[in-house]
């Protein structure tokens, strides 16, 4: 039984290996060119861990988030998610297994439908199952507004009549509705102000306490990264240049991409003066 | 509420506003419609004079348009020079013979745009879509007159179609089916034309809203929830591009009246479009600017109930409406 317990602990929860994504970008002479956004990467993420992907734009971090929530097919590499390779399952089974991955997306402004409800927005991603009574509905709204520090009273209003804060709140209690095992945070904080940003980090490492969740965390700021992360992989131009603990990264940055984007943070220099995990 | 009366305000005046200025203009061009009398050399000048005198064209214009906005107000649109009677009657039975035309056209061309665009913008980028672009493409290009003779040309050749007109001379004598059938004949090739004279901007619209719609990160999401592709495009899209759709469905109630003058004037249709052009150039005012106003009405009208359609269709729109 403890072996067993052990065994599924040690199991990485996601292990993505050697993933590709190319586009084909059409030139105005009509002959096709292949632009590589994710060129071979491979990264593992453990049940309840963080692991921060840091990189500049343009980097390829947002295709490979997608990519990682089934929005996007890669083009070639596989993606194992508690041992089965989601990539060569059906369509109606990979539905199934994507609800399990939830992704929060850089703007709630946008990503919220502009025409429902608080309410409405919660409880979308229950309509499928259509079992729930309106009652049962309600609650479990109220059980996950809860979760995320906001009050009833918020259910009835429109994304438009909400704080950033409070929608980026929506967008995690909607993503919670699923009881997914992993969420994928695309650049979820960098539209927030400064002390939202702060609130909502701390809320995430709660929910994590409490749900066991795991995060892919996807983020160009090496000092929320710092916050967050168990692990932290940095990429660039698709690939993944340096990846390990959080710890020894911040402390002993090996390329110099790491080294350029830890000097981007100010009044942070972890050479000096590393924070504690 | 408010919302309301704000826009039937703007509605008021805007109707005020163009009818001062058909007056106007109208008035303002040189020459009337008994000036071609005072050639004839069989007309006494006195008889022109008291028939300007008659009809009020020797006053001032800023007094016959007081006169003719009060008589308007009784429900009396003003005097039709050439057809010796009132505008209002002559006015409404062409106006009925060119919506007969232009409603059977609007609802077919917006039941075949709305699933065009929708196909399309489901399949962006792909084969279905290039081909919908290209043959929305030229269609815009072919001007509506050479789309109209060209239909002509192919209803002379086939003689299948009759070529103009509303009905055949016998229509007095069919039973109720030969009548309607007779009637649909003679619709067909205007119907056609005018379709394919409004149908690529309307699936050219459809297709860009839904695309923007479809594109969205709350669409994202909810693909990420599992949300089938179905509910996706009609639950989820459909939605979130009906605005600029519904502003566009008021313009082209708004071009009822309007829209087909061209096309009645080349399939010799008897609507408001020959009538009206006959009316110009003869100068009998009241009919033009009658049929002005009408024109009006209908934008007005079609852009309020887009109004009201947004209200209904945009919870944010009702939000701002109550303060």
């Amino acid at each position: 039984m403890k072996t067993d317990e052990r065994k599924e602990n040690m199991q990485p929860l996601l292990k993505v290996e050697n993933l590709m994504k190319s586009y084909t970008k059409w030139k105005l002479t009509g002959q096709p060119e292949q632009v590589r956004a994710v060129e071979g990467v491979s990264f593992s993420v453990c049940r309840g861990n963080t692991l921060v992907l840091v990189g500049e734009s343009g980097s390829g971090k947002s295709t490979l988030a997608f990519c990682l929530a089934c929005l996007e097919r890669p083009t070639s590499g596989s993606i194992w998610f508690e041992g089965t390779d989601i990539l060569k399952l059906s369509e109606k089974d990979r539905r199934v297994v994507r609800r399990q991955i939830q992704l929060i997306f850089q703007d709630p402004a946008s990503s919220l439908n502009p025409r429902w409800t608080v309410m409405e927005i919660v409880t979308e991603p229950l309509v499928l199952q259509g079992s729930l009574s309106r009652a049962e509905m309600t609650s479990r709204v109220h059980a996950l507004l809860d979760q995320v520090d906001l009050s009833s009273d918020v259910e009835e209003k429109l994304p438009s009549e909400l704080s950033g804060g409070q929608r980026q709140r929506v967008a995690i209690a909607r993503a919670l509705t699923l009881e997914p095992k992993l969420l994928i945070l695309d650049e979820a904080l960098s539209a927030l102000d400064c002390s939202v940003q702060a609130q909502i980090a701390n809320l995430l490492v709660e929910l994590q306490d409490s749900l066991a969740m795991s995060y892919v965390f996807i983020s160009h700021d090496f000092a929320m990264a710092a916050h967050l992360a168990d692990e932290i992989a940095v990429m660039s131009h698709g690939r993944i240049v340096e990846q390990g603990s959080a710890g020894k990264i911040l402390k002993e940055p090996k390329s110099t991409v790491t080294r350029e984007l830890l000097d981007a943070v100010p009044l942070m220099s972890f050479s000096h003066q590393a924070p504690e995990f | 509420m408010p919302y309301f009366l704000h826009r039937l305000r703007h509605a008021v005046f805007l109707i005020l506003g163009v009818s001062l200025l058909a007056f106007l203009f109208t008035t303002l061009t040189p020459g009337n419609y008994f000036d071609e009398m005072r050639l004839n050399p069989q007309i006494a000048p006195e008889t022109v004079a008291a028939l300007r005198t008659q009809y009020e064209l020797d006053r001032p214009m800023p007094i016959r348009y007081v006169h003719w906005v009060l008589s308007v107000l009784h429900g009396n649109l003003g005097f039709s020079f050439a057809y010796n009677g009132p505008v209002a009657p002559l006015l409404i039975v062409r106006a009925r013979n060119t919506l007969l035309l232009t409603v059977t056209a609007m609802l077919l061309a917006w039941g075949i745009a709305l699933p065009l665009g929708i196909w399309s913008a489901d399949h962006l980028e792909r084969l279905p879509d290039r081909v919908v672009s290209w043959g929305t493409a030229a269609l815009l290009v072919i001007p509506d007159l050479s789309l109209a003779l060209g239909l002509l040309v192919l209803a002379v050749k086939s003689g299948k179609f009759p070529t103009g007109g509303m009905v055949s001379l016998n229509f007095e004598s069919l039973s109720f089916l030969g009548k309607a059938y007779d009637l649909l004949s003679h619709m067909a090739l205007p119907v056609v034309a005018l379709v394919l004279s409004i149908l690529p901007l309307l699936v050219r619209h459809a297709r860009a809203a839904m695309a923007e719609a479809l594109d969205a990160p709350f669409l994202l999401a909810a693909e990420g929830h599992g949300i089938p592709r179905r509910a996706l495009l009609y639950r989820y899209a459909l939605p979130a591009a009906a605005n600029p759709l519904i502003s566009l469905f008021g313009f082209s109630i708004g071009t009822l009246l309007s829209g087909s003058l061209l096309i009645e004037v080349v399939m010799s249709w008897p609507g408001l479009g020959p009538f009206l052009l006959e009316a110009i150039l003869a100068r009998d005012l009241y009919v033009v600017i009658g049929g002005v106003l009408l024109s009006t009405l209908f934008l007005v009208g079609g852009n309020f109930l887009a109004d009201l359609l947004l209200l209904w269709a945009d919870p944010r729109i009702r939000m701002e409406s109550k303060d």
